[in-house]
């Protein structure tokens, strides 16, 4: 019960500031450290994942809806992009965004009828999009190559730079992570944001407040769509070869992972929650065909002792320890 | 200000209201009482949209809104209380009330993520807005405080400091008073009297019948779903029927 005043919150303000520059510098430096080892790739696939997660966790964490189906919409922007490219030499930025608008437009299309429905029934209802998805890729061979997947996809290019290499894609990747992650940062702390938290909180109290509950939810649903997708796109002229196994519903439900283990309602959380999953399955590599297990304890081992994500529990588990250190060592 | 024209709400076979009129004149508070199940909850409920009646009619200052969901209700100036308190527990107290600032904002998506000079200034403004009701309602130095956390008396404040952000034309309390002590109920009373001289309208459904007695203008007593009297208090007091009903002759 301590109040702020105006110039501590500038001073707050600032703090914001401070952490996203500092994330954004340890960002920057870290291939320096790897030396263009394998681990620069690992990295790229965090700063996708953290886009993925990030999207995920503006409906998920904030909105406090659930979506199994976020898997589709990645796909759903890596195929498109890498057809239209490789098939039809369309310019890959110009689809980036075509592509991006159009799976926003169906995820409010589809968001209207499926956001009515709340926990489990949405749960159902977003798994059987994502699994609709997944099976038109495989089925589509002409299109998509079907379970073979796609390759030929074009690199993405800036005036002569041709982003063909592990260091040249990280740069591109985080870039646009670090920017999205920015506009979430601010976009939670706006009106849109209290909009968000508040379905979360209490639909009803929300609603009486005149927040338009069933839109705000489909906007939120779509925008977290277009993110993904613009992640599809990325890693469809990073890999340049997609195939609908990178689609599944087990990424979904491995998307969902993240978000929880790292933090619901924290953006850097997402990133946190995306960097553990990314990195584990490449230290337990003994797991690899059983990660659905490992995600599945994970996910109650966290909501039984860390229910705030790492996040939250990491800071409180330092406290802890200390205290108990701290405590040992009076006593003795 | 408000007209409730005949509601009856049916859920299976149960019926909860039966043939409930009554109007609510602007800038009175209007109190609704009536023994636990006379279906007083009910009734704010279909008046605020949260319900649909099963038949009936509800008017807001002339204009027909029985079938109008909470969303648009609050565009047009009517904003409730709950009576378990229904507040954004993992908000600040502050935040809570800027929600109840939300339809006094235009920004959207696009312009909060970008921090666009006008969305920026809006914030501003919206922060200026709520710290007012905050010192309207006396919680401003909780305003960094979890909603959440707070305790259940200041709670009820921050409720009435989040409805009157929307500057209701009429506020309907669901028992304001619950769950407050006697100081806490008397601080509630001068509030409420406060709001009716801000030229808002207030109904309210409560036990506490000192309360009722003391800051009511009209009274609607109602009874298993049936309205039974209505007036001003000194003529409810006096009400023979009224007494039987809560002393449970006849």
């Amino acid at each position: 019960m301590h109040r702020i005043d105006s110039r501590d919150k500038k001073k707050l303000f600032r703090h914001e500031w401070v952490k996203f520059a500092l994330f954004s510098l340890l960002i920057m430096i870290l291939p320096v450290l790897f030396e263009g080892g394998y681990l620069l790739n690992v990295f790229i696939f965090v700063g996708i994942h953290t886009l993925l997660a990030v999207a995920l966790n503006l409906l998920l964490g904030y909105a406090g809806q659930i979506s199994l189906g976020q898997a589709a919409f990645f796909g759903l922007g890596a195929f498109a992009s890498g057809i239209l490219t490789a098939t039809y030499g369309q310019n890959p930025w110009l689809m980036m965004v075509v592509v991006a608008a159009a799976v926003g437009l169906l995820a409010f299309a589809i968001g209207f009828p499926i956001l009515k429905l709340k926990g489990h029934y949405l749960a159902m209802a977003t798994l059987g999009f994502g699994i609709i998805v997944y099976i038109i890729f495989n089925e589509a061979v002409e299109l998509t190559g079907g379970p073979s997947g796609f390759s030929g996809i074009p690199n993405l290019t800036v005036g002569g730079i041709t982003f063909d290499s592990d260091f040249k894609n990280y740069y591109l990747i985080w870039g646009v992570t670090l920017v999205t992650i920015l506009l979430s940062l601010n976009l939670v702390n706006s009106r849109i944001g209290r909009g968000l938290r508040a379905i979360h909180d209490s639909e009803v109290a929300a609603r009486v407040m005149g927040v338009n509950v069933r839109l705000m939810k489909v906007q939120i649903f779509a925008l977290s769509a277009v993110i993904s997708s613009v992640a599809g796109s990325l890693y469809a002229h990073t890999m340049t070869f997609v195939s609908p196994t990178s689609f599944g519903f087990n990424f979904s439900v491995e998307l969902v992972t993240m978000v929880i283990i790292g933090g619901l309602g924290s953006i850097y959380g997402s990133f946190l929650g995306a960097a553990l999953l990314t990195l584990l399955p490449e230290f337990l590599r003994a797991f690899q065909d059983y990660d659905i297990v490992v995600y599945g304890f994970l996910l109650v081992f966290m909501t039984m002792f860390m229910p705030g994500g790492l996040v939250r529990g990491i800071p409180s588990l330092v406290q802890n320890l200390r205290a108990r250190i701290g405590g040992g060592a009076s006593d003795a | 200000m408000l007209e409730v024209k005949a509601i009856t709400q049916r859920f299976g076979g149960v019926t909860a209201l039966e043939d409930v009129s009554f109007g609510v004149k602007a800038s009175d508070i209007t109190g609704i009482i009536g023994p636990n199940g006379a279906g007083k909850t009910t009734l704010f409920n279909i008046i605020t949209g949260i319900y649909t009646a099963t038949s009936g009619t509800v008017h807001l200052e002339g204009k027909n809104v029985t079938r109008m969901v909470p969303e648009k209700l609050a565009t047009l100036g009517m904003v409730r209380t709950f009576q378990n308190i229904e507040l954004f527990g993992k908000m600040t107290v502050l935040e809570n009330v800027m929600v109840g600032l939300h339809t006094k904002g235009t920004s959207g998506i696009l312009s909060s993520a970008l921090r666009l000079p006008w969305q920026v200034k809006e914030e501003r403004r919206l922060r200026e807005q709520a710290h007012h009701w905050l010192s309207f309602t006396g919680i401003t130095d909780l305003a960094d405080a979890e909603a959440g956390s707070l305790p259940f008396g200041k709670g009820r404040l921050l409720e009435i400091a989040r409805a009157m952000a929307l500057e209701p034309k009429l506020v309907l309390m669901d028992e304001p008073a619950a769950g407050l002590n006697s100081r806490e109920t008397l601080e509630l009373a001068r509030l409420i009297q406060r709001i009716r001289e801000a030229g808002v309208t207030v109904a309210l459904v409560e036990h506490d019948m000192e309360l009722v007695m003391d800051i009511c203008d009209a009274i609607v007593v109602l009874n298993l779903g049936r309205k039974l009297a209505e007036g001003t208090p000194q003529e409810i007091q006096e009400n023979p029927e009224v007494v039987s009903a809560y002393l449970g002759e006849g």
